[in-house]
């Protein structure tokens, strides 16, 4: 058990800290951190231009989603880029438990994700006047967190894919543009045609997103409960959709010997 | 005549490289759509339905500058990895006339940016597409091209020395977006921003569009994407000099 921890958190962190392109401060401010403000400030005016939701509306959307930043492209290049370094044929050749090295990977993830969406709230309440009300900020924190560990679910599934797809960072470019359309980041799902928004509640950040605005004007988390263990059962299918994923892909890549492959 | 040939093979070779990237179609095209879908659907939910054909030619804009910057950016970052810096910038030829082709076909990829959002905001929403100025829509278009594909120089030249040229690149998608107004007015912006907006061909660029097609003076902002299309050439030649200089004096020119 002891050396199920282990692997679990500190191959996590080695793996991280190797795999994570963006991890030196000079690609990591620009991008995980400036990049996510400027969609902030841009999705607020091109709402307030449009006359279409309130500015806390697209505050709250955004500040959540930028979490997929970390998310998505994290856990691909956690998993994917293993292939791409020529280190996946040893890693999988060890004995290490498959869940512990490949769980353990979302772990730093989950952290940077939760960082990055709360800088993006921060720059909210700065730039653009965001105020929730200290009372809310626990719960809100609460919500985030929930988000945050579903979207880390699901860039783990996209990680998996990464282990067979040829250009895994083109699917991550992919899902992390389709969430802003899909999951009611800058428009209500009712706007949505009825398959666009089926399409969003299937998706994590939808629920997590919806219990943040509520708990942003006001209501508490016993409100949102239903939103957030919605959001919270999603990451527990992305999560065993994605280790599923990963051992049949793992297997069907040594039985076809196309590990290394691209 | 020799220059041309320069030009032309650098335009098409690089034109050859972009359509085989996925990256550059998920750039150029799927992006633009995505983007212009989430504005189609915003305009709409807020009443200004009126608004469509502003939406579609912003949201090509927008895939526009994308491709310049990501193509510009990235086109020294892929010669590093590739081992063909250092020959570009051995050849004889001034390196911003080697790069001057590369910067033009990455902003002519940005084109079918253009070509995707109008195609999609008619099939999809029932955009109509009809310009108020269809002859000064067809030369808007290309001389905007022009302008970001010789800002592209510029940006190209700044990244022989930035190692971390993507980094750059990711963090200036949105700003220009939205300083150059691609989609909504620059009023609802701080008047102290305003300077930066007549700085970016991208701003001027999208005036000369969309009053091309929805009805405004169009010679001005094509004045202006003439006058920031020569600063940008004479300040790559001084850029590309002093900081192929610098990348040679620190023996940074290939280091990835």
């Amino acid at each position: 058990m002891k050396r199920w921890f282990s692997v679990f958190f500190v191959g996590g962190v080695i793996a991280y800290r190797g795999l994570f392109n963006w991890i030196r401060p000079a690609l990591y401010i620009p991008t995980m951190l400036g990049s996510p403000i400027f969609q902030l400030i841009f999705f607020t005016k091109l709402g307030e231009y449009a006359h279409a939701e309130s500015r806390d509306f697209y505050i709250v959307g955004n500040a959540v989603q930028v979490c997929a930043m970390s998310s998505v492209y994290g856990m691909t290049m956690a998993v994917a880029n293993e292939r791409w370094f020529g280190t996946l044929g040893p890693l999988l050749a060890s004995p290490a438990n498959r869940a512990a090295v490949f769980l353990g990977r979302g772990l730093p993830v989950l952290a940077n994700g939760l960082l990055v969406s709360a800088f993006t709230f921060a720059m909210g309440a700065l730039l653009l006047g965001f105020s929730p009300g200290l009372a809310s900020v626990p719960a809100l924190a609460a919500v985030v967190l929930v988000t945050v560990t579903s979207c880390t679910c699901f860039g783990m599934l996209l990680g998996s894919i990464g282990l067979r797809a040829k250009d895994f960072f083109f699917v991550a470019n992919l899902a992390y543009f389709l969430m802003l359309l899909f999951c009611g980041v800058n428009i209500p799902l009712s706007e949505l045609p009825g398959w666009m928004s089926f399409v969003g509640r299937c998706l994590p950040l939808t629920h997590g997103i919806a219990a943040a605005r509520e708990v942003a004007a006001g209501a508490s988390l016993g409100d949102v409960s239903g939103l957030v263990w919605t959001e919270a059962g999603i990451a527990v299918a992305y999560a065993v959709g994605a280790y599923v994923l990963f051992r049949v892909l793992e297997r069907e890549s040594r039985r076809s010997a196309v590990l290394d492959s691209y | 005549m020799s220059i041309l040939r320069l030009i032309w093979s650098g335009f098409t070779m690089n034109l050859k490289m972009l359509g085989t990237s996925s990256f550059f179609l998920l750039t150029s095209v799927v992006q633009p759509i995505i983007f212009a879908t989430i504005a189609f659907y915003m305009f709409e939910s807020g009443g200004r339905s009126g608004t469509l054909l502003y939406a579609s030619l912003g949201a090509g804009m927008m895939g526009v500058w994308s491709t310049t910057l990501f193509g510009s950016g990235g086109m020294i970052g892929w010669q590093r990895w590739q081992g063909t810096l250092e020959l570009g910038v051995g050849a004889p030829p001034p390196l911003t006339l080697v790069y001057l082709p590369f910067t033009l076909a990455n902003a002519f990829t940005g084109m079918y940016a253009m070509a995707a959002t109008l195609l999609w905001g008619r099939i999809v929403f029932g955009v109509p597409l009809r310009f108020v100025h269809p002859a000064l829509f067809a030369l808007a278009l290309p001389a905007t091209v022009v302008a970001l594909g010789l800002m592209g120089l510029v940006l190209a030249s700044t990244f022989i020395l930035y190692r971390y040229a993507n980094a750059m690149s990711n963090l200036l998608e949105y700003p220009v977006w939205v300083a150059s107004g691609l989609v909504f007015s620059v009023a609802l912006l701080p008047t102290w921003t305003r300077p930066i907006s007549w700085a970016l061909p991208p701003y001027w660029g999208i005036l000369a569009i969309r009053h091309a097609a929805l009805g405004g003076p169009v010679w001005g902002p094509l004045g202006m994407l003439a006058l920031l299309g020569v600063a940008s050439v004479v300040i790559s030649v001084f850029t590309f000099r002093i900081f192929e200089r610098l990348a040679r004096e620190r023996a940074t020119l290939s280091l990835t």
